[in-house]
C-alpha cells in the first residue's frame, strides 16, 4: 500500500520505532519477567505479601494518588491563570513551572526536606500553628510528589484551555447560564480529558519517583517507605530475585491503573462525541 | 420587542469602534447591520447582547434600560458567527441547554423539555439529527441548530452575527430565504450583521448602513437603494458609475442628457441600469465604445470605454435586459451613444 506523500520515509521511521521500542522498553522489561521466573510461585507470593512490602505498596500508591489529585487541582488553576489572564512577570512564572523537569530530583528532595522539617522554614510554622509535621511522614512524600508532578498537569491542560473556543462560554451565558453553570457544564467537560491525561502522567511519575522522596520521607519501615526504596534495599543485599518480584508486581499494578485511566478517558471522549 | 440605542460609544484603545450611535428598531422588524469589515457592526451587536460593554450610552430593550444587565438576563438569543455549538453535547442537549439551566422554579420538566426541543428541531427541519454531535454536522445544519438553540429560551430579540458568512453559496441562498420565512412565522425582532449588501437587501425589512463607527443611513432596502443618503452608501449598495464633472466630463455628461447646472464640486453617481445604450449613427461624435459584456442571468452588463476625445478614458458600466441587448445587435468595438436617465449628486 504505497501512497504518494509529500514526505517520504514510512518504512525507515517505522523500522526505527520498532527497533527503538524493543531495545529500550521491551527487552529490559521482558528480562525483568524472565528474571522473576527464577523464583517459585510460592516464594514470589511470599516476597510480595511480606508485611513491610505490602506497607510500602500502600504508601507508594496512596501518596502518588493523593499527590496527583492535588497536583491536578493546582495545575488546573495555574494553567487557567496563565491562559486567561495577563499579569506582570507571567513569562517568569511560566518558566518556573518547568523547573522541576530540569532540577535533579535529589536536590529538590533535600531542599524540601530542609524547609519542611519540624525546625525548618515552613515546617516550624506548620508545627507551631497546626501541629502538623510534614517531613519524615507520608505527608512529606505527598509534598515532594506534588512538586515533581505539577508541570505534567500544567503542560497538558494549558494547550487545551488555550484552544477552548470561548464563544461557547458566551453562548451558554446568552442562554441564561450562571457563571458556575458555564464552568461546570461547558468548560470543565471540555477540559476534563486533558486533565485526566495530566493526572495519569502525574500519577505514573509519582509511583516511580525516588530521588526527591527518599530525602523527605524519613523512610520509616511500615510508615514512609516507598516501593522503589524497597527494591533498592533488596538490591543492596544482593537479593536480586526479591527485587525483581517487587518490581514486576509494581509494573503490573501500574500498568492496570494506567489502563483503567485510559479506558476512563476513552469513555469520557466517546460520551462527549470527541471520537 | 423594540430596541432603542442612544449615544453608544465604544473605543478599543485608540481605535474608535463606535461613535455616538443612535438607533431605534421597532418591534417585529428583521434588521440588517450592513457595513465593510471593521465598521463596528459586530461590536454594536455584541453591545446589544451584553457580551460587550459600551464606554457610554444606553441600551433600552422594550422600554427597559438593560445597559447594566448581564447577558444572561437580557432575554436575547444570540447566534454566533461560527455557531459556538457545545461540542461535547448532542444536538438535543445543545438545544435543551437553555431550558435546563433555568432556576429550579422556572425549569420545565424533562418531558416538556423533550417536547419543546423536538418541536424546535422540526421547525428547523432537522429532527433526525437529534442524537448527533456538532462535529458530525455540515455547516448549514450547524447554523440551523444554533438558531434552534437560541430560540429555545424564547428570546424577545434574536441577534445573529454574520449568520451566512461561513456557508457555501448555494446553502447560503437557501438559508436566506428560510430565515426570512422563519421571521415571518415567529415575528421576533431580529438583527443580523452582514458585510454582504445583496444579503442585507434580500433578507432584511430594514437596513442600517454603518461605516467607521457611524450610521450612514437607515431605511427599507428599496429606500436605501433608490435614495442613498451619501456617496458612501451609494458606492457600497449596488454598482455605481462615478463621474466627477470637470471640464471634459461636464460636456460628456451634458450630451448624455444629464443636466449639470449648479453641481460644482459634486460627483454624479449613476446606476448601471440608469444608462441607456443606443447604437451611434454619427461615429465621430459617439459617447463610448463597446469593450465587452457579461451575462448576469436576466441582465447583460456592458463594459463601455468613454470616448477619449470627449474626456479622459474610463470604463463605464451599463446594464440592460437580455432581450434589449439582442435587439441592439452590438459587436465589440461598436460605437454607441448613452443616455443617462437618473443620477445622484454627492460631495
Amino acid at each position: 500500500m504505497r501512497q504518494s506523500n509529500i514526505m517520504p520515509g514510512f518504512r525507515p521511521t517505522l523500522g526505527f520505532t520498532i527497533v527503538y521500542l524493543c531495545l529500550i522498553v521491551l527487552i529490559p522489561l521482558s528480562t525483568l519477567i524472565f528474571k522473576s521466573f527464577e523464583l517459585s510461585a510460592a516464594d514470589f507470593y511470599k516476597i510480595i505479601t511480606h508485611d513491610r512490602v505490602l506497607a510500602s505498596f500502600r504508601v507508594s500508591f496512596s501518596t502518588a494518588f493523593a499527590a496527583a489529585s492535588i497536583a491536578s487541582l493546582f495545575g488546573f488553576i495555574i494553567a487557567w491563570s496563565f491562559v486567561r489572564y495577563s499579569f506582570p512577570g507571567k513569562r517568569f512564572f511560566d518558566a518556573l513551572i518547568d523547573l522541576p523537569f530540569a532540577l535533579p530530583t535529589a536536590v529538590a528532595g533535600i531542599v524540601l526536606a530542609t524547609i519542611y522539617q519540624p525546625n525548618g522554614l515552613i515546617g516550624q510554622w506548620l508545627m507551631h500553628s497546626f501541629g502538623i509535621q510534614v517531613a519524615y511522614k507520608p505527608l512529606g512524600i505527598v509534598v515532594a510528589l506534588i512538586f515533581i508532578s505539577l508541570p505534567f498537569v500544567v503542560r497538558t491542560v494549558e494547550p487545551v484551555l488555550q484552544e477552548f473556543d470561548s464563544s461557547m462560554e458566551e453562548a451558554a451565558a446568552s442562554l441564561g447560564a450562571t457563571r458556575l453553570q458555564v464552568f461546570v457544564k461547558i468548560i470543565f467537560p471540555n477540559i476534563f480529558p486533558a486533565l485526566l491525561t495530566g493526572f495519569a502522567l502525574a500519577f505514573a511519575r509519582g509511583i516511580g519517583e525516588y530521588g526527591s522522596v527518599i530525602f523527605i520521607a524519613g523512610n520509616l519501615p511500615y510508615v514512609s517507605e516507598i516501593v522503589p526504596l524497597m527494591i533498592v534495599t533488596k538490591l543492596e543485599q544482593y537479593d536480586i530475585p526479591g527485587a525483581t518480584a517487587i518490581a514486576l508486581t509494581m509494573l503490573v499494578i501500574s500498568f492496570i491503573m494506567l489502563l483503567v485511566i485510559n479506558l476512563l478517558q476513552l469513555w469520557v471522549r466517546k460520551r462527549s462525541g470527541q471520537l | 420587542m423594540s430596541i432603542i440605542l442612544s449615544n453608544i460609544t465604544k473605543n478599543f484603545g485608540q481605535f474608535a469602534a463606535l461613535n455616538n450611535i443612535d438607533l431605534e428598531i421597532p418591534e417585529g422588524e428583521l434588521v440588517a447591520l450592513l457595513g465593510p469589515s471593521g465598521c463596528g457592526k459586530t461590536t454594536l451587536l455584541r453591545i446589544i447582547a451584553g457580551l460587550e460593554q459600551a464606554d457610554s450610552g444606553r441600551v433600552v430593550l422594550n422600554g427597559e434600560d438593560k445597559t447594566e444587565q448581564h447577558v444572561s438576563h437580557r432575554g436575547i438569543g444570540f447566534v454566533f458567527q461560527h455557531y459556538a455549538l457545545f461540542r461535547h453535547m448532542t444536538v438535543f442537549d445543545n438545544i435543551a441547554f437553555g431550558l435546563r439551566v433555568k432556576p429550579k422554579q422556572h425549569r420545565p420538566s424533562e418531558a416538556d423539555i423533550a417536547k419543546k426541543v423536538h418541536a424546535l428541531l422540526n421547525l428547523v427541519q432537522l429532527d433526525w439529527l437529534h442524537d448527533r454531535f456538532p462535529d458530525q454536522l455540515s455547516g448549514g445544519q450547524r447554523q440551523r441548530i444554533a438558531l434552534a438553540r437560541a430560540l429555545a429560551v424564547e428570546p424577545e430579540v434574536l441577534l445573529l452575527d454574520e449568520p451566512f458568512g461561513a456557508l457555501d453559496a448555494s446553502v447560503r441562498k437557501d438559508l436566506r430565504q428560510w430565515l426570512r420565512n422563519l421571521h415571518h412565522e415567529l415575528n421576533v425582532t431580529s438583527i443580523f450583521v452582514t458585510h454582504d449588501q445583496e444579503e442585507a437587501m434580500e433578507v432584511a425589512s430594514q437596513v442600517v448602513v454603518l461605516n467607521q463607527g457611524r450610521i450612514e443611513q437607515q431605511g427599507a432596502p428599496s429606500d436605501i437603494y433608490d435614495h442613498p443618503a451619501n456617496a458612501f452608501v451609494s458606492r457600497f449598495i449596488g454598482q455605481t458609475n462615478i463621474f466627477a464633472p470637470d471640464d471634459h466630463d461636464a460636456i460628456w455628461l451634458h450630451s448624455s442628457g444629464l443636466p449639470i447646472a449648479d453641481k460644482s464640486g459634486k460627483t454624479a453617481h449613476v446606476r448601471p441600469h440608469d444608462i441607456e445604450v443606443q447604437k451611434a449613427d454619427d461615429s465621430a461624435a459617439a459617447h463610448a465604445v463597446l469593450k465587452d459584456w457579461q451575462h448576469l442571468g436576466a441582465l447583460i452588463r456592458v463594459e463601455l470605454v468613454k470616448n477619449a476625445a470627449q474626456g479622459e478614458q474610463a470604463t463605464v458600466y451599463a446594464e440592460m435586459p437580455n432581450e434589449q441587448f439582442r435587439r441592439l445587435d452590438l459587436q465589440r468595438g461598436d460605437k454607441v451613444n448613452l443616455r443617462i436617465r437618473n443620477a445622484h449628486w454627492f460631495h
